[in-house]
């Protein structure tokens, strides 16, 4: 009998003998990053949630006033939010390449990767920074000094009512300021990560917090995917 | 359950660099066509057309970037697509409600 179990549990004893990072409670590696990116994955369906409640109100404040939805849409700042869509993409990509590397063991590709992640995470912060000052400037920031008189002069086809514009920039700063929050985040994981890869704590056979941190960035990424048509491009047509 | 995953388990599935950059050049492109497309009058399929390509860019960006067809876990999909599924039923049921509350 004892000697049955001790054959079942040689096998098992040797891997997590032979690999440290494998926690007891896990029979293998593979089920141990199966469980933590199921992990991961269940939070990102608390983060569905979190986001999707905002999404709703917008979109029914949308339907309800969608003049001034649109109006507020076209004073943004096109050229800023496709040039932030396509560096949140490329940053994507240097976070797919990253897990990539540390699959395959590259470390000093993966610490490169790393970087030009947090390269592309910071100029999509200064760029949102760049057009919330600007929108501060035209009293487009829904506090006291909240003024949308411009909107009414840019856009004399629609008619408008100033005050309902105010329900479309404090959705506007809601929805980028959280998720410039996700952001910051998301910069902070991503600096322990590569401390973590320049002193080589990454191998093929262990590299779980790379991909994990990874599916937080991309799905951070796929927020602003569809953040960017619900607010620049609610109503660009030309003589609308 | 500890053979199987012995030997299968340990290779994980790496997928080519080729493959992110073509990802890469489709996410970009889509970008592109959305916030040009957005200019042009298609009456009340503007709207229509801006969700698809996010939903066409959001669903590659998942598909591949976060492994999901490639991951050997079936809960992972189970929770995607309870998640979403939830997300629908909030927006779906939210927007019945206020787009038929002064109807009668």
């Amino acid at each position: 009998m004892s000697d049955r179990a001790g054959v079942g549990e040689t096998p098992l004893a040797t891997e997590h003998e032979a690999r440290p990072e494998l926690r007891h409670h896990f029979a293998d590696v593979v089920q141990q990053r199966n469980a933590a990116s199921l992990g991961m994955w269940v939070f990102l369906a608390t983060e569905i949630m979190f986001f999707g409640g905002m999404f709703c109100g917008y979109l029914i404040y949308r339907r309800a006033y969608f003049n001034e939805f649109a109006a507020g849409s076209r004073s943004l700042n096109l050229w800023a939010g496709t040039i932030n869509t396509a560096v949140l993409i490329c940053s994507s990509l240097t976070v797919a390449m990253s897990v990539r590397a540390s699959q395959l063991g590259k470390r000093k590709q993966l610490i490169g990767l790393l970087l030009a992640t947090l390269f592309f995470g910071v100029v999509f912060l200064g760029i949102k920074g760049y057009e919330w000052h600007d929108e501060y400037v035209h009293h487009h920031v829904p506090t006291f000094y909240f003024n949308a008189q411009d909107l009414i002069h840019d856009n004399p086809n629609l008619r408008l009512d100033p005050q309902p514009t105010k329900i479309f920039y404090s959705l506007y700063f809601a929805l980028t300021g959280v998720h410039a929050a996700h952001m910051l985040v998301g910069i902070g994981i991503f600096t322990v990560i590569l401390f973590m890869a320049w002193k080589g704590k990454f191998t093929p056979e262990y590299h779980t917090p790379v991909e994990i941190a990874g599916l937080y960035w991309h799905f951070v990424d796929i927020v602003w995917i569809y953040l960017f048509p619900l607010l620049y491009l609610i109503d660009r047509r030309p003589g609308a | 359950m500890a053979n199987h995953s012995e030997h299968a388990g340990h290779a994980e599935h790496v997928v080519s660099g080729g493959l992110y950059w073509l990802i890469w050049a489709v996410l970009i492109i889509g970008t592109i066509l959305t916030a040009w497309i957005a200019t042009v009058d298609l009456g009340i399929f503007n709207t229509v057309v801006a969700l698809l390509i996010a939903t066409c860019k959001a669903s590659i960006v998942v598909l591949f970037f976060m492994h999901v067809k490639y991951t050997s876990e079936k809960m992972t999909k189970a929770i995607l697509i309870s998640a979403v599924f939830w997300l629908f039923l909030l927006l779906f049921l939210s927007l019945a409600d206020y787009s038929t509350r002064y109807a009668g």
